[in-house]
């Protein structure tokens, strides 16, 4: 107890002292949550919104991926990517600039965005669904393009939209599996809260882990903070 | 003068349930049009088909005597017909944004004045700022119309735009109906299960049954001198299907 208590109180003040090994690993988690978000948003949200809208033979098959997707395990996502860019796997051997090398900042963007990706299209499309089709029959009618009337649509399911973000954000900012295994845990450069959490935890350095602990605990709150407000405003 | 619509053998299917068989109808400039029949009769359908919101599966739609491929219809022939349906589905958002809305597609960013105009004319005025979901049924029809009379569309399709309405609100709807129609020359047509409204907006009415047009003829001619026998007991208050 004792432990616990002197590790929540160095850890909070390593965290209001500015500690530039912690807010390197914030800044770090950051960059690579929110660049993998960002992709996942771009990708994401479109398809989301046109499975959404449309209907065509081999959607519900589709449909059974997405949602396979929505409940990857972020190790086997770890794994696949791993295995894809290494030297010895598919992607690795190619050399190209555009292929992200592992222990690389960039592998883990590729990592989370797929995470995250099948939950932001889960979420987009089931929000779009739940406009009501008479809505969309009267946007056409009063004139609006195809274009028009998905941005219309998209615009009144963004309470929707804006959840499977969150959703998206919570899957990724608080996984260690793909994050450990195609990063590395590299110190000042790959290294993110929950890797050094981990870390930090087998040296017996408590207040390190227990600060970013409390700061992942923090995020976390927030962010399922902001979707239960955004919920109860839909209702 | 030519017709706004001339439909030729046009049917529409739901599975293997035939909607729509309208062998031929023409639908005139500036006149009001009313469609009465029983429900399940292809009165909604037959709207959205005129609106270009689904295709028909047999048959043409002439409108201006141009053929209309329904899976390339030209935005300017989109633009130029407009419906009011039954249930008034409105935008997330105030009235106002929501009468701005189809200027917005059309890229009109000054609507501020013609929106106070509509207001005012509907008795709108005091809700501007309302959120649309605090509305009334009467107010949100009020709102729906507003919405479409703000773009003076060419053709304006009603679907049982007073249905459920209290006195008041029927009353004040079939008067901008009314003046719209004088005042702007818009070709309308009025899906009713009213009678008396038919009788008392219309230029022409026709009876649908079954998906067909049993019998279309001048108001007067329509209510007092029907040839078919169904429109004769459909005008008695009699069941008819």
């Amino acid at each position: 107890m004792e432990t616990i208590l002197s590790g929540i109180v160095q850890g909070l003040r390593l965290f209001f002292s500015g500690d530039p090994v912690l807010w390197k690993i914030i800044a770090v988690s950051a960059q690579v949550s929110g660049a993998a978000l960002l992709i996942s948003a771009v990708l994401g949200i479109p398809i989301g919104a046109w499975m959404g809208l449309s209907r065509f033979p081999g959607r519900r098959m589709i449909q059974a991926f997405i949602y396979t997707g929505m409940g990857l395990p972020p190790v086997v996502v770890g794994l696949a990517v791993y295995l894809l860019l290494s030297n010895n796997g598919l992607l690795g051997p190619l050399q190209q600039t555009w292929i992200p090398k592992l222990f690389t900042v960039e592998a883990m963007i590729s990592a989370q965005v797929i995470i995250a990706t099948p939950l932001v299209v889960g979420y987009t499309m089931s929000a779009v669904g739940e406009v009501s089709p008479n809505l969309r029959l009267q946007v056409r009618s009063l004139g609006a393009t195809r274009l028009q009337v998905l941005s219309t649509t998209l615009r009144e399911a963004r309470r929707g939209v804006l959840i499977a973000l969150i959703g998206g954000l919570g899957s990724i900012i608080s996984e260690v599996g793909a994050v450990q295994m195609v990063g590395g845990n590299i110190d000042g450069s790959t290294r993110v809260m929950t890797t050094a959490i981990l870390l930090e935890t087998r040296r017996g350095n408590f207040e390190l882990a227990i600060g970013l602990g409390i700061l992942l605990l923090g995020i976390a709150f927030l962010i399922n903070l902001s979707a239960a407000q955004l919920q109860g405003k839909g209702h | 003068m030519a017709p706004v619509y001339e439909l030729s053998r046009l049917t529409r299917l739901y599975g293997s349930r035939q909607v729509v068989n309208i062998n031929e109808l023409d639908i005139l400039p500036g006149e009001i049009l009313a469609v009465v029949g029983p429900s399940g009769a292809g009165k909604s359908t037959l709207l959205r088909l005129l609106n270009f919101l689904e295709p028909p599966d047999g048959g043409t739609v002439r409108f201006h005597q141009q053929a209309v491929d329904f899976f390339h219809v030209p935005l300017q022939v989109q633009r130029s017909v407009t419906t009011v349906f039954q249930n008034p589905a409105l935008l997330s958002g105030s009235v106002a944004a929501n009468l701005q809305f189809g200027l917005r597609l059309r890229g009109l960013r000054d609507g501020h004045k013609a929106v106070a105009e509509i207001l005012e004319r509907l008795g709108l005025t005091q809700l501007r700022d309302a959120p649309a979901h605090t509305l009334s049924g009467g107010e949100a029809q009020r709102v729906a119309l507003a919405r479409a009379l703000i773009l003076n569309p060419e053709v304006l399709l009603l679907d049982e735009p007073t249905a459920n309405l209290d006195p008041y609100n029927v009353e004040l709807i079939e008067s901008v109906i009314r003046d719209l129609n004088q005042a702007h020359k818009a070709t309308m047509v009025l899906v009713t299960h009213n009678v008396f409204q038919a009788r008392r907006l219309a230029d022409r009415v026709a009876l649908m049954l079954n998906g067909e047009i049993v019998e279309v003829a001048a108001t007067q001619t329509f209510f007092n001198k029907p040839r078919d026998a169904r429109t004769r007991a459909f005008v008695r208050g009699e069941m008819v299907w």
